[in-house]
């Protein structure tokens, strides 16, 4: 079983590692038709991640609900949300799932007035929570935190119409701090994430790095 | 003094609440200029000839709607009013209804034709796969587009059968989908791409804007109100600068009246 558990797979991610690495660099016409062969054999296996994901959601929910763990009620609406979108999603107004997307159906109407407010309603709830930790916790207590404070004002401020009209160089300034300190910072993080990536890929390729199997046997 | 640090969050909630909400009832215009990173996507796209293809990926969803729509809906003014084809698809399930909705009622305010002048492509998984898979082949990664419609005879897409062959390429994300973008598209099939994002995603990606990876960047619902001054149409999100310019304000003097009380308390201790 260790054989077709752990060496198959490993085998599996080596020769298709070394084989796309390589695959980048050669321009020939075969290596352009695996490519394409390759992205879409990947797009085809993409697509059953939504029946791991919607598992994995229905079987958290149903468990919360089974034990009666605190706020179980919640989870209700999520068997009630998901029934009620796949029913009329597979209903597909009158045409069903076999044919193709019909307009104006209660899919959409749901779409339009369910998720679009209710996805909107919940990314608003940030500004009241940052204002409220804004005042409880944005402490000037070293020097270094007096430095990003001082440089949040200034972008917060100068980033929003009305920066220019209480000091006409704050938006200059808010610009300055976010071309320059702001840009060096953020390379310095995304080579550092580059370089890891590309460790953990020849990791993964090499066999070192086999979190990716799962545990247990 | 202490009791005022910890005071009830609702309480600020209401100030927040309040910020929001006077402005939209008592409408005041602020001055919206635009940087040159809003320039640099509003100046490509009116260097683009009659008849070019814009290529619009509409990667979010609901969630970012208030920032990332207005944007779609200005960048659309812009390719249509220039007589651009417009072809759109995402890579967020949730974005389709948004996406589809934003191109076709600009497309018909503009009297254009589905098929012709302007097509939604739909959704497609994986990400980066569906990027290579364009870059071959647009076909391949799109046989048939939102409607159900087969794409290989659609005149919208007359003469293109690659991501190298649009004329610009617009990601709106809210998510990391920008970088894929940039790694997987760009870089190796070798086009020009302008970026819109959320506010809290902007500032990531300076270091494309100033290697040039990027022509030009909107960032938040400012960005979206640069573009609509910009095309001088005026909407939703040059509306939105007024409760967002008292609500920044308001935030500040929270962090400056928060601080004040802390360093007295600590003096008084």
């Amino acid at each position: 079983m260790n054989f077709f558990k752990r060496t198959i797979p490993l085998i599996i991610a080596f020769i298709m590692g070394i084989m796309m690495a390589f695959q980048y660099y050669v321009p020939h016409e075969a290596s352009q038709s695996l490519l394409k062969v390759v992205t879409r054999w990947g797009i085809t296996i993409a697509g059953f991640a939504v029946f791991i994901g919607a598992y994995s959601l229905f079987h958290l929910h149903w468990n919360k609900i089974k034990r009666k763990v605190p706020g179980w009620g919640y989870s209700n609406f999520v068997f009630f949300g998901a029934g009620i979108t796949i029913i009329f999603g597979l209903y597909n107004g009158g045409e069903f799932f076999l044919h193709d997307k019909q307009e104006g159906t209660m899919f959409d109407w749901m779409y339009f007035n369910v998720q679009v407010p209710a996805g909107a309603t919940m990314f608003s709830i940030l500004a009241f929570f940052m204002a409220s930790a804004a005042y409880r916790t944005f402490r000037a207590r070293t020097s270094e935190a007096t430095i990003l404070l001082v440089a949040a004002i200034i972008v917060m401020l100068g980033r929003v119409p009305v920066g220019a009209l209480i000091w006409e160089f704050l938006p200059p300034i808010a610009d300055w701090i976010m071309s320059v300190p702001n840009m060096a910072a953020k390379r310095g993080i995304l080579i550092g994430v580059s370089i890891g990536a590309i460790a953990t890929s020849l990791r993964i390729i090499f066999g070192i790095e086999r979190a990716y199997l799962g545990g247990g046997d | 003094m202490e009791r005022l640090l910890k005071i009830d969050r609702r309480i600020i909630f209401v100030f927040v609440a309040a910020a929001v909400t006077i402005p939209l009832l008592i409408k005041f215009d602020l001055p919206v200029i635009a940087t040159k990173e809003v320039r640099g996507i509003y100046d490509k796209i009116d260097s683009l000839s009659e008849g070019s293809h814009v290529l619009i990926a509409f990667d979010y969803d609901p969630a970012s709607k208030e920032e990332l729509q207005p944007m779609a809906v200005a960048l659309l003014h812009h390719c249509f009013k220039n007589n651009i084809k417009v072809i759109g698809m995402t890579l967020n399930p949730g974005g389709t209804g948004l996406a589809d909705s934003a191109i076709t009622e600009v497309g018909k305010e503009y009297g254009r034709k589905y098929k012709e002048d302007y097509v939604f492509l739909g959704y497609k998984t994986g990400v980066e796969l569906v990027m290579i898979n364009m870059g071959e082949n647009i076909y391949s990664a799109f046989p048939k587009d939102f409607k159900g419609n087969t794409t290989t005879d659609m005149p919208a897409l007359k003469d293109v059968q690659s991501l190298q062959d649009f004329d610009f390429v617009v990601d709106l994300a809210s998510g990391s989908s920008i970088e894929a973008w940039i790694a997987f598209g760009k870089e190796k099939y070798n086009f020009d791409l302008g970026a819109g994002c959320t506010a809290v995603i902007g500032p990531d990606m300076y270091p494309f804007l100033q290697s040039k990876q990027i022509e030009g960047l909107m960032s938040g619902l400012k960005g979206a109100a640069e573009y609509e001054t910009l095309i001088n149409r005026k909407s939703s999100a040059v509306a939105g600068m007024s409760p967002q310019s008292v609500v920044h304000v308001l935030v500040v003097f929270f962090v400056i009246f928060g601080n004040t009380l802390y360093f007295m308390t600590r003096r008084k201790k």
